[in-house]
C-alpha cells in the first residue's frame, strides 16, 4: 500500500489490518515538521518517509539539529507532523487528541532517557511500576509486572533501594524496566548510554540486544557509532531528511564484547 | 500517589502546611475563647435572677449593678409598694437598704455587707437556700431579730457548724441565724463577692441598726422578658410621678434593666468573636497562599518529572488531579492538625488564664470546610500550570 493520505474508516482498517500482516509498526509517510523559534521558522523536517518492521533495532544518527530529535518526539507521539502522516500499528497519530496520544504512549510506547529521568527518595520497584498507575490497573497486577520487567533487567534483589543506592548502569536499567512494564510495541531510546561508562554502556547494549532477540522492536537514537554498531539498521539523518538508510553489515554481539573489557569496580 | 509525592520531601512538606495549621488553629481558639466568654457572661447574668430590674436611689450611672449608690434619700418603702400596685408589667417587688457592719460569733467575727430587705428578694434574684429557710413577711412587720446569711459569711464565722439555730452578735444585737443562701460566687461586673453578704428584714435594719427609712434599692422582677422593657419605662415614669419631678428634670433614682445589659454583653462579645475570628481567617488566607506559592515551586522544581509522566502517559487531567490532590492534602491535613493545636490552645488557655473556653462543633466543621476549600482554590492554579507544560520542552528542562 502506497504512503498516500487515508481518508475513511474502511480504508484506515485496511491500512491497520496491512501493517498487521506485514508487521509494520512504524510507517512515516513523507513527514514535515516545521516549528517557530521567536521570529524564526525552523523545518525541522523535511519529507522523512521510513518503514520500520516489529522486531528491528534501529540505530538512528545525526548531527545536532538534522531532525533526529523531531522524529523521536514525533515516532513517540510526544508531537505531531506539521504535514505527512505517521502511522503507529497502523493507527494514524496525527488525527488523535491529547488524550488518546497520552492512552498510546502509555501502552504501546517505552521511552528510555540519556539522563535516566528516575524519581528520587522512590524505590525502583516503585518507578518502574509509574506507567501502571495511568493504565488503571488493580495493585496486584501492578506490582507483579513492575516485579517481572526488574527481573528482566536483571535487578530482582534491588526492588527496594533508592535511585541514590544504585549505579548509573543500574538505574538506566530501572529506567528499562519502567519502560517494559506495560508490554509495548516498541522502545525508544534516546541516547541511552549517553551517562554511561564505556563498560557500562556495552552492558546496557547487551540487555536492549536480548530484548529486541525475544522480540521486542528498538529504536535507538545516538551519536557514537560504536554504540550504532550493535544496532542491526542505522538511518542517518542530515538536515531535516534521511541521508542514508543501510542494515549493519556485522552487527557486535555485546556479550561477547563484555567478555573483552576489563572489570571496573562497581 | 499524591501522599508518597508530599513523603518524598517531608520538611518541605510540614513547612507548607505550617500556614493552615497556624490559621486554623488561630481560628478555633480565637472563636473557642470568644465564645466561652460569651456563655459565661450570658450565664452569670442569668445567675443574678430571671427578668431582673434594679431601681437604686441617685442618678449615677455606673457598669455594674451594685454600684452608683447616690446619697439621695427620696426613694421610700411606699414607691416599692406603689410599683408592685401600679405597675402592670412588674411581678414582685423587694426594697432594701445595706451598710456594713462587724459580726461575731462565738470567739470570731467578721466584718461584711448587711442588707435589709423583705422574703421577696430571695425568689426575685432566683437564689436557693442550702440550708434552713427565708425570713418571713411577719419578721418585716415584727422588726425581728433573724438574719439570712452567705456562703462566704457562714465558712468564715461557722466552719463545720450548722449556722441555722445558731445565734450570732451585729452591732451587739443578738440575731438568730434561720437560712444559709447558696454559693453564688463573684458578681458579672466581677468586682463583688455575693456570698459576702448577712440578709435581716428591713425594717430591723432601718430602726434598730442604721435609724432611717429611706431606701438603697428595689429590687423588681418583671412578668416576662419582653415585659420588663415595658415594666422599666412603667416603674420610670410612676417614681417620677411620686418624686414630683418636673419635665427636663434628671431622674433621682436609676432603673436598670438586666435584659439590656445581657443584649449589650451578647452584642459586644459576638463582636469581639467576629473580629478575633476574621484575623484568624486572615492567618488561614495566608496559609493558602502559602500553599500556591510553595506547589508553583515545586510544578516548575519537578518539570522534568511532569515532562516524565507525560511521556509514560499521563493525560494533562492526570497531572491536574496529581497536583490539585497534593494541594488538598496538605490543606485537609494541615488542617487537622490545626484543630488539634487549636484544641490545645484552648485547654492551655482555660488553664492557664482561667477564662472559659468553649469548642463548638460548627467550628471544627466550619475549620475543615475552609482548609479544604483553601486547598482547592490556592492549589487549582499551580495544578493547571502543570498540567498545561508541554512534555517535550519539560523533557528538555535542566
Amino acid at each position: 500500500m502506497s504512503p498516500q493520505e487515508i481518508k475513511s474508516v474502511s480504508e484506515q482498517q485496511a491500512a491497520e489490518s496491512h501493517a498487521r500482516a506485514a508487521d509494520i509498526v512504524i510507517q512515516a509517510c513523507d513527514v514535515h515538521k516545521t516549528y517557530q523559534l521567536g521570529e524564526t521558522q525552523v523545518h525541522a523536517l523535511r519529507g522523512v518517509s521510513v518503514e520500520i518492521r516489529r522486531g528491528e533495532f534501529v540505530g538512528i544518527m545525526g548531527a545536532s539539529g538534522s531532525g533526529k530529535s523531531t522524529f523521536m518526539n514525533i515516532l513517540g507521539c510526544l508531537d505531531k507532523p506539521t504535514s505527512g502522516q505517521y502511522l503507529l500499528e497502523g493507527t494514524e497519530v496525527s488525527k488523535l487528541e491529547k488524550r488518546q496520544l497520552a492512552a498510546i504512549r502509555n501502552g504501546k510506547i517505552g521511552f528510555v532517557f540519556q539522563g535516566f529521568n528516575l524519581l528520587a527518595r522512590t524505590t525502583a520497584l516503585e518507578n518502574a511500576e509509574l506507567p501502571t498507575l495511568y493504565a488503571r490497573m488493580n495493585k496486584e497486577e501492578r506490582l507483579r509486572r513492575a516485579r517481572e520487567a526488574l527481573d528482566l533487567v536483571g535487578l530482582g534483589e534491588r526492588m527496594h533501594h533508592f535511585p541514590s543506592q544504585l549505579s548509573g548502569g543500574q538505574q538506566q536499567r530501572v529506567a528499562i524496566a519502567r519502560a517494559l512494564v506495560n508490554r509495548p510495541s516498541i522502545l525508544l531510546a534516546d541516547e541511552p548510554t549517553g551517562n554511561l561508562d564505556s563498560r557500562t554502556s556495552v552492558e546496557v547494549m547487551a540487555i536492549l540486544q536480548s530484548l529486541n532477540e525475544q522480540g521486542l522492536t528498538i529504536v535507538l537514537v545516538t551519536h557514537e557509532h560504536d554504540i550504532a554498531q550493535f544496532t542491526k539498521r542505522n538511518i542517518v539523518f542530515r538536515d531535516g531528511k534521511i541521508r542514508r538508510d543501510e542494515p549493519v553489515a556485522q552487527p557486535s554481539r555485546a556479550a561477547e564484547v563484555l567478555k573483552t573489557m576489563p572489570a571496573i569496580e562497581d | 500517589m499524591a501522599l508518597r509525592a508530599l513523603a518524598r520531601n517531608k520538611m518541605r512538606t510540614v513547612l507548607t502546611m505550617l500556614g493552615i495549621v497556624i490559621g486554623v488553629g488561630a481560628v478555633i481558639a480565637m472563636v473557642g475563647i470568644g465564645q466561652g466568654a460569651d456563655q459565661t457572661m450570658q450565664d452569670q447574668i442569668a445567675n443574678l435572677g430571671s427578668n431582673l430590674l434594679f431601681v437604686s436611689s441617685g442618678s449615677r450611672n455606673f457598669g455594674g449593678l451594685h454600684v452608683g449608690w447616690g446619697a439621695t434619700k427620696s426613694l421610700v418603702p411606699e414607691d416599692a409598694t406603689a410599683i408592685l400596685k401600679e405597675c402592670p408589667d412588674v411581678a414582685a417587688v423587694a426594697p432594701g437598704t445595706q451598710s456594713t457592719a462587724q459580726v461575731v460569733f462565738g470567739n470570731d467575727n467578721w466584718g461584711t455587707r448587711i442588707t435589709g430587705t423583705t422574703p421577696d428578694y430571695f425568689p426575685i434574684r432566683s437564689w436557693p437556700f442550702q440550708s434552713g429557710e427565708s425570713f418571713t413577711s411577719d419578721d418585716v412587720l415584727l422588726a425581728s431579730n433573724v438574719a439570712v446569711i452567705g456562703e462566704t459569711v457562714r465558712k468564715n464565722l461557722f466552719g463545720p457548724t450548722n449556722p441555722v439555730g445558731q445565734t450570732i452578735r451585729i452591732q451587739d444585737l443578738p440575731f438568730t441565724v434561720v437560712g444559709v443562701l447558696v454559693a453564688k460566687g463573684q458578681s458579672p461586673a466581677g468586682n463583688e463577692d455575693q456570698d459576702d453578704n448577712i440578709y435581716v428584714p428591713l425594717t430591723t435594719l432601718q430602726k434598730k441598726i442604721l435609724g432611717q427609712t429611706w431606701l438603697r434599692f428595689i429590687m423588681v422582677s418583671a412578668r416576662s422578658h419582653a415585659g420588663s422593657y415595658a415594666a422599666q419605662q412603667q416603674i420610670t415614669g410612676l417614681l417620677r410621678d411620686r418624686h414630683r419631678i418636673r419635665e427636663g428634670d434628671p431622674d433621682d433614682f436609676t432603673v436598670r434593666n438586666l435584659a439590656d445589659m445581657a443584649d449589650l454583653a451578647s452584642e459586644s462579645s459576638k463582636v469581639m468573636t467576629a473580629l478575633l475570628g476574621a484575623i484568624a481567617g486572615i492567618c488561614l488566607f495566608v496559609g493558602g497562599i502559602i500553599i500556591m506559592n510553595v506547589m508553583l515551586i515545586s510544578v516548575t522544581e519537578r518539570t522534568r518529572e511532569i515532562g516524565v509522566r507525560m511521556a509514560i502517559g499521563a493525560t494533562e487531567s492526570d497531572v491536574q488531579r496529581q497536583f490539585l490532590a497534593e494541594a488538598l492534602l496538605m490543606s485537609v491535613i494541615g488542617g487537622g492538625f490545626g484543630i488539634l493545636l487549636g484544641a490545645a490552645l484552648c485547654y492551655a488557655i482555660s488553664v492557664g488564664f482561667g477564662w472559659p473556653i468553649l469548642i463548638s462543633n460548627g467550628a471544627i466543621v466550619g475549620a475543615v470546610a475552609v482548609s479544604t476549600a483553601v486547598g482547592i482554590f490556592f492549589g487549582y492554579y499551580p495544578a493547571q500550570k502543570a498540567a498545561q507544560l508541554d512534555p517535550i520542552e519539560a523533557l528538555r528542562y535542566e
